[in-house]
């Protein structure tokens, strides 16, 4: 049988949205137990690492500029640079890089 | 309130223009399942998911079942689900029921990012300025990609998709710099996230699901070895 791609839209909008505000609903309290608070409190860092490396050498045209915005970014981060000027600086290290690479 | 929310339209900006790029891409895998334009649009408006969409469009294109759709979806998804537990700690304990549902719209990678390494309880108003800047641009981004899956310039595309990682970087190096075992632990999902990309079996998982696995994983040793002490500590 066809299925309708509204439906499966639907149901792909439901349920994201049923992960996402399920926790932000329910769970009103602080969390007491350690673990699980430390557990959260690396959750972010972890995860936002194991996407960014080796995603960002498949991202661009060549894995050569992915590897120089990464190591230029994580220099400028370490330096202070906000979200933003960081974000520049990577894509302006592709971007002349690749205009030789 | 106003200051809050100019500065998370600020911080938006950088987020949407990787939103553009990531999405655009996206749509061009949208296009090839066989959704026009404005489903692609409609696709990424509510969704706001770049590997539960893509996961989704593979559905679409092979005329999958519905259920295997939840299914999919929920394993693609499943590391927000981690984010909004992270998250609902950073609300104020009375935070109302309608900032929490708006909020939980777009917790995606990089909002949440944003969101949770701002100092203090979260301000509903400052997730609200990213979200009215980012959110377009994903949804947008989508729809061209569908129209004209080759308008801009290839080094263009490829120069803007690194803006998402400048940004996830600027969010995880400076608390790296503070705390030594946040850098370790940086260190330590680099080399196992490329590990888990190279080696036989795990690289034949998406990347959405080796991205869940590594994260318990990492995080639940370093939360065993190194339990955050006090309210203080896990705020810094």
């Amino acid at each position: 049988m066809t299925h309708d791609i509204y439906i499966y839209i639907g149901i792909m909008a439901a349920v994201t949205y049923v992960i996402r505000v399920l926790p932000l609903t329910l769970i009103r309290k602080q969390i007491k137990n350690r673990f699980l608070r430390s557990f959260l409190y690396y959750v972010p860092y972890v995860t936002l690492a194991v996407m960014t490396f080796p995603a960002i050498l498949e991202t661009t045209q060549s894995p050569l500029a992915g590897a120089a915005a990464l190591i230029i970014g994580i220099i400028a981060a370490w330096c202070g640079a906000g979200l933003f000027p960081v974000s520049v600086i990577c894509c302006v290290t592709v971007f002349v890089l690749e205009l030789f690479l | 309130m106003k200051k809050e929310f100019r500065e998370g339209m600020r911080d938006g900006i950088p987020i949407g223009l990787g939103y553009l790029a990531v999405s655009f891409s996206l749509g061009v895998a949208a296009r090839s399942a066989g959704l026009t334009a404005f489903q692609g649009f409609m696709a990424s408006l509510l969704n706001n998911a770049s590997a539960g969409e893509y996961a989704g469009f593979t559905v679409i294109a092979a005329n999958a079942s519905y259920l295997e759709m939840v299914l999919m979806t929920l394993i693609a998804n499943a590391r927000y689900l981690l984010m909004s537990c992270a998250l609902s700690q950073k609300f104020a304990p009375d935070a109302s029921l309608g900032h929490r549902l708006l909020v939980g719209y777009d917790v995606t990678d990089e909002i949440f990012g944003i969101t949770i390494s701002r100092p203090g309880v979260l301000n509903p108003y400052y997730t609200y300025g990213a979200i009215l800047v980012a959110a377009p641009c994903w949804a947008c981004g989508t729809a061209m990609g569908v129209t004209a899956g080759n308008l801009l310039p290839l080094r263009v595309v490829s120069a803007l998709s690194v803006a998402l990682f400048g940004m996830f970087l600027a969010v995880i190096i400076p608390p790296s710099r503070k705390n030594r075992i946040v850098a370790i632990f940086v260190l330590v999902s680099f080399l196992a996230s490329f590990a888990a990309a190279n080696l036989p079996y795990l690289s034949r998982l998406s990347g959405g699901t080796r991205t869940i696995i590594l994260t318990v994983l990492i995080s639940a040793a370093a939360a065993a070895l190194f339990p955050v002490k006090d309210e203080k500590e896990a705020d810094d």
